[in-house]
């Protein structure tokens, strides 16, 4: 139990944030004297916090799926040819920035959260795609053969023995991808997503800094919050389906 | 019984193995030998399959190897390879039971299998069942290896280079741990190597392979005295082919018997009637005794064995 503590934290902190921002009122006061309003007060961070991890949530889960099974599809025998394809394009997409991305996808798919969610998509694929085709590509391949050669289905070898060893390597790759997608979806605000950006977007706009703040704090804290849920998942993978001791 | 006719397996424009006929009678051991390229994996990969052949026939237990459903015929043979293919993420009796499992064998009859397996490997059940691959010594963890692939009990037992990747003292242990095996459970077995010693002292009958062709099949005996070829000529030692002949033979063979068996003196020194003749010669050198005496398993005195008479007959 003792591997959830960090992640329950960080997500006290962050609720209490939420829902509790206005109590600071008087801190941001001293950021910004001369300002009437300096706590955002268009939305209610609550409902704000809400939209933005639902798509990161929806992107993330869409995102995940396909790139496993892309990675899957390209080291099975019958995708070998094309493996050289997929790892390319996984990395050459690491080299777009993430604004970019959703520059471009605007003229194609127009505002709000539609166009947002697709540029998540796209863009959290990559990571994972390429720690799925790392993890695969690292199993000792005798264990392959052993696991084949013993009588294993191709179903049975990907989900009892391809999977487990290289879960801690594509859940790696989930936790890039979710934790630059929370930063990306903030963006998604300048293209008229509702999320934790608004209140940034906003205070930039008219010169109010704790509004930046703000939402800065509760982007910051969620990320590291998803961070460190995802160690803690890796810790359980690692201790659940590949130990590399034994348990005590 | 497996019979291969006429098999070639091609990659690309390289012919990996060539037009070659062999066949492994039920209950024989026998051991492809060559250097590396020489076609041998090829070969035994085909046997299961995980290489299917560019032409010719594979025959198991006069069945077509080509129609049988592919589960069903790697199911029924043991697998063992160099670096023993353990799944790392599960535990030691995990791994040995993957076939029963997959066979789906009740619960119970696992647990007694890989209790049973575990200690006719010598390694203790308690201490070893619940480690994982990386948790033992090289030696431990081919004898896991082993233990997997006998575990469904199947007819056939393939083994590609098993002890390859161990050292020489471990090799030779787990040498003697497999004839020991071998007598007592008569598989069929196809054991690839490349170190001609493994393959003399393991094999009932020996194919050396050179360029994807069976240069010569016999027995460990035929091989030393007759080599078909100067390749099987080299690859056997010229110069040394006398201990390797040696080797071969037990002390039995060659003893003269005591009317019955004596019970030792304590501390008595000795040879046992397993032990070989090469091994009988050695101690004779270096101890320069003209007689030994020999041991049966149970420590009685049943014979000696003679300097002359080893000298005269070993060979």
């Amino acid at each position: 139990m003792r591997i959830w503590r960090t992640p329950v934290l960080w997500l006290a902190v962050l609720l209490a944030l939420t829902l509790g921002m206005d109590g600071l009122e008087p801190l941001f006061r001293l950021i910004q004297p001369d300002t009437q309003s300096v706590i955002y007060q268009r939305e209610t961070f609550l409902f704000l916090l809400g939209n933005h991890v639902l798509l990161v949530l929806i992107s993330a889960t869409i995102g995940t799926f396909a790139a496993v099974a892309g990675g899957i599809f390209a080291t099975r025998p019958s995708g070998r040819d094309f493996l050289p394809l997929v790892s390319q394009i996984a990395s050459i997409g690491q080299t777009f920035p993430p604004v970019a991305v959703l520059a471009l996808a605007v003229p194609v798919l127009g505002f709000g959260e539609g166009p947002t969610l697709v540029a998540l998509v796209l863009y959290g694929l990559l990571p994972v795609l390429r720690n799925t085709l790392a993890g695969l590509d690292g199993i000792d391949p005798a264990v392959t053969e052993a696991a084949r050669g013993m009588g294993m289905s191709a179903r049975q070898v990907l989900f009892q023995v391809e999977i487990p060893l290289a879960g801690r390597v594509i859940l790696a790759g989930i936790r890039t991808s979710v934790t630059i997608n929370i930063a990306t979806a903030a963006i998604g605000s300048t293209i008229g997503a509702r999320t934790l950006g608004d209140p940034v977007i906003a205070g930039l706009v008219n010169g109010n800094t704790a509004y930046v703040l703000q939402g800065a704090l509760l982007i910051g804290l969620l990320a590291l919050m998803t961070d460190s849920l995802f160690e803690a998942l890796e810790k359980l993978w690692a201790r659940r389906l590949a130990p590399t001791v034994s348990p005590a | 019984m497996i019979e291969l006719k006429n098999v070639t397996r091609r990659f690309g424009q390289t012919v990996a193995v060539d037009h070659i006929d062999l066949t492994v009678e039920t209950g024989e051991v026998c051991v492809l030998v060559g250097s590396s390229g020489c076609g041998k994996s090829t070969t035994l990969r085909m046997i299961n399959r995980l290489l299917p052949a560019s032409s010719g026939e594979i025959l198991v237990d006069g069945e077509d190897v080509t129609g049988m459903d592919l589960q069903r015929l790697r199911l029924n043979m043991g697998y063992a390879i160099q670096g023993t293919g353990l799944f790392p993420h599960w535990s030691v009796a995990r791994n040995i039971a993957l076939v029963p499992r997959l066979l789906k064998w009740p619960k119970e009859r696992i647990d007694a299998r890989v209790t049973e397996l575990l200690q006719m490997l010598e390694m203790d059940p308690a201490s070893f069942a619940d480690k994982y691959p990386q948790q033992l010594s090289g030696g431990q963890a081919q004898r896991v290896g082993v233990a997997r692939a006998l575990a469904a009990d199947p007819n056939i037992l393939l083994m590609d280079e098993p002890f390859g990747a161990l050292d020489a003292i471990t090799r030779e242990n787990l040498q003697l741990e497999m004839l020991r095996l071998q007598r007592q459970l008569k598989k069929t077995t196809v054991f690839v190597t490349h170190d001609i010693d493994e393959a003399l002292r393991l094999a009932t009958r020996i194919a050396v392979m050179d360029q994807g062709r069976i240069v010569q099949h016999d027995t460990p005996e035929n091989i030393l005295r007759r080599p078909a070829s100067d390749f099987v000529e080299n690859l056997v030692g010229k110069q040394d082919r006398g201990l390797k002949l040696m080797a071969l033979r037990p002390v039995r063979d060659l003893m003269t018997p005591h009317d019955k068996p004596r019970p030792a003196e304590p501390g008595a020194d000795g040879l046992k009637e397993d032990d070989s003749l090469r091994l009988a010669l050695s101690v004779m050198l270096w101890q320069d005794l003209r007689q030994v005496a020999v041991f049966d398993h149970q420590g009685n005195e049943t014979g000696v064995l003679l300097r002359e008479r080893l000298i005269e007959g070993g060979v």
